[in-house]
């Protein structure tokens, strides 16, 4: 017998009483009609709890705050379907301007260019103000699960409409089979006497940009 | 109809590996007790921890329509097991994923080893995994030659501390910077020698140390928090990166699942993220999630593996009380509100499961009777509190007095009648019968005082009473009896009469 069988036979023996569960109760919260200006608030407020940086803007005003978030930096990493439009700024397109590194499943940039990357810059799925969780699913404009994680600074671009105030409603938004990550801060730990340090493996510095108009 | 049923395997089939006792409970908990630091660090950890994890479940008003819900759930994957972990499978292997079954520890091992010696790496990296550490894979994998790197901070700690963990979530917590930083520079190739005991210098010392592991890594080998049968996906929930790293950057993904841990459906997880991260962390959510379903073409492990592992859950399944301890979803909730795993820590559980729900979960999966399990239900003052805490209510306390009645039933085809209780109830009887014979039998006390001696305090008496005295000490005697002190101090002058006329 084989343990695949084995196994299932031993399940099977060992509910010989037949149990029979009981209907799942939903009571829980699973919708709310929090308005966007709250959520923009609580996310922000979440965030910053995590040691996150948040700033507040419409469309217009994202390469400027993406200029001064990436000022200093060597280069960066974009994935192919973030639109050049958030980079139309003179600090980041003049000589000298930090490097633009594409990245793409069909052209995949190496682990060692992405550890040399000083950011990344991504966009998101779904984010849950409740919590301060942005969820990232692999889509163009997100990119592969890695280049969010092996840079040092992430600046995470989040459009108000894709905020939601609980958790049940961003998974209702989501596609279970993409892989996906959600982050809710940077990269932390408290394992040495329960003091929080943040930054280990991944992204030490996390940079949310909530952009209002979309 | 017949009792035998051909084909069928017998039942319960019980697990191995990291799940017995060497010694009782009552002896292990009687030396670590006696470990000052220890016992200062875990009151520090779980009370912190306990008391963060009070504020952020009071900010959700539906909290324990959660725990209801968390609770039913995992009562249907128990009542439909046989068919989730079909479905489970059908979709991982569709979307590539390949799943391999394990019947107990040294099938999980073989698996494992076989899996990485095919892909020719030397070494592997880990997340931080209950699962393995049950298996006991790393001493496994290093008897066949291969490398295990551990990258959760504190199973590091642990790790090159040549230790065990304490804690289910905070393995190292029974180090304190000091000893974290003097470990490191004894055991940590390539670390900086002036390195200083500041929490945020030593995660950058594992940092670095560890950077080269996860960019160079070919094989990586995980746990699993979940695993969804409608989707075919698997979650690790965690807050470093060490955890994304693994799971992203090898060729090869290796994932060891006890068969208990599925959800349904994806919408479930609305229900364990809001009822995992609070319980554990105390935070609202984890740094890090990550979920994966089979392989992600140009994203990821392109060699995905899942192990799913039985070792005596089976067993505890087939146990219609204790079954729910399978419920569990290794939040350490429990642990951090329980008076005993307060004063004796983890290390006295001598299982991957400590606290309350090791105390039951260790038991139902290698039978009561395996070396000195027995013990275990019996570590714990049944106060209520784990049951309070358990976000997928678990009623520990309830099984708990379920499995020591399991073990007093196992005792009783091996023990001989006990005829000194008879002769213990005869005695009292007589004394209790008359107040001559009690006062007779008090003369005795300063007897109990001397056999006390210094310390005031009995700490072994013979016979039956021996089973008392050891996990109890038992205060001297008080030199008078009540009796002979209220008749010194109440020396009647005068008989009292009822006397009329005083107005």
């Amino acid at each position: 017998m084989s343990a695949r069988e084995e196994i299932l036979a031993r399940i099977t023996g060992a509910l010989a009483d037949s149990p029979v569960a009981r209907p799942v109760p939903r009571g829980y919260l699973r919708a709310s009609d929090t308005s966007t200006a709250r959520l923009i608030e609580l996310l922000t407020d979440r965030l910053a709890d995590y040691k996150a940086h948040v700033d507040v803007v419409a469309s217009a005003g994202v390469p400027g705050i993406l200029a001064g978030l990436l000022a200093g930096a060597e280069s960066y990493v974009v994935p192919s379907g973030l639109p050049d439009d958030w980079f139309a700024h003179p600090a980041l397109e003049a000589d000298g301007a930090p490097r633009r590194l594409r990245d793409d499943v069909s052209c995949p940039l190496s682990v060692a260019e992405l550890d040399r990357a000083s950011a990344v810059i991504t966009a998101s799925a779904v984010s849950v103000a409740e919590s301060g969780t942005i969820m990232l699913d692999g889509s163009p404009a997100q990119g592969r699960r890695v280049i969010s994680l092996v840079p040092d600074h992430h600046v995470c671009l989040v459009p108000a409409s894709s905020i939601v105030h609980i958790l049940p409603e961003a998974v209702a938004r989501l596609d279970g089979t993409r892989a996906m990550t959600w982050i809710s801060g940077p990269s932390a730990t408290s394992d040495i006497e329960l003091e929080r340090v943040e930054g280990v493996h991944g992204p030490r510095r996390l940079d949310v940009i909530i952009i209002t108009d979309k | 109809m017949s009792k035998v049923f051909i084909g069928m395997p017998p039942l319960p089939a019980f697990g191995s590996g990291n799940l017995n006792l060497t010694e009782p409970f009552p002896r292990a908990a009687a030396r670590e007790l006696g470990n000052q630091q220890l016992r200062s660090n875990l009151r520090h950890a779980t009370h912190t921890i306990r008391d963060k994890r009070l504020k952020v479940v009071a900010e959700l008003p539906d909290w324990e329509e959660l725990r209801d819900a968390g609770s039913a759930i995992k009562e249907s994957v128990m009542a439909d097991l046989p068919a989730l972990l079909e479905r489970f499978e059908a979709n991982f292997t569709a979307r590539g994923g390949k799943v391999h079954w394990a019947r107990d520890a040294a099938e999980a091992n073989a698996i494992i080893t076989e899996l990485v010696r095919a892909t020719g790496a030397q070494e592997v990296v880990k997340v931080k995994s209950m699962a393995t550490q049950e298996i006991g894979l790393n001493e496994h994998l290093e008897t066949e030659g291969i490398a295990a790197f551990e990258t959760d901070l504190a199973e590091l700690i642990v790790q090159l501390g040549h230790d065990k963990p304490s804690h289910i979530l905070v393995p190292a917590i029974h180090k304190n910077r000091t000893q974290v930083r003097d470990i490191f520079l004894a055991e940590m190739p390539g670390v900086d020698p002036d390195l200083t005991n500041d929490p945020a210098m030593l995660a950058g010392a594992a940092r670095s140390y560890l950077r080269s592991k996860f960019l160079t890594a070919r094989v990586a080998i995980s746990g699993a928090n979940f695993g969804i049968a409608d989707s075919g996906t698997l979650a690790v929930v965690e807050s470093e990166g060490n955890g994304r790293m693994c799971l992203t950057l090898p060729e090869t993904l290796i994932t060891v699942m006890g068969i208990e841990k599925l959800l349904p459906t994806f919408a479930d997880l609305e229900v364990f993220m809001a009822l995992l991260p609070r319980s554990s962390t105390g935070e609202r959510m984890n740094p890090y999630t990550s979920l994966w379903t089979g392989v992600t073409a140009g994203d990821g492990p392109q060699d995905v593996h899942l192990v799913l592992l039985d070792n005596g859950r089976s067993a505890a399944l087939a146990d219609e009380m204790g079954r729910s301890a399978l419920h569990c979803i290794r939040c350490s909730a429990c642990m951090n509100v329980c008076p005993v795993y307060e004063r004796t820590g983890g290390h006295a559980y001598g299982s991957t499961y400590p606290g309350p729900i090791g105390a039951i979960l260790s038991p139902l999966m290698t039978g009561i009777e395996a070396e000195e399990n027995n013990s275990l239900p019996y570590a714990s003052s049944l106060c209520g509190a784990c049951f309070d805490a358990c976000p997928v209510k678990i009623n520990i306390p309830e099984i708990l007095v379920h499995l020591r009645g399991k073990d007093v039933d196992s005792r009783r085809g091996r023990m001989k009648p006990p005829s000194q209780m008879d002769l213990l109830m005869k005695g009292a009887q007589w004394a209790f019968s008359s107040g001559t014979h009690l006062g007779l039998l008090e003369k005795g006390l300063p007897l109990g005082r001397l056999a006390a001696g210094r310390s005031k305090k009995i700490k072994h008496l013979p016979g039956l009473a021996a089973r008392w005295t050891d996990s109890r000490d038992i205060p001297a005697p008080p030199p008078a009896s009540f009796r002979d002190w209220w008749a010194k101090e109440h020396v009647p002058e005068a008989p009292i009469t009822q006397q009329g006329g005083e107005a």
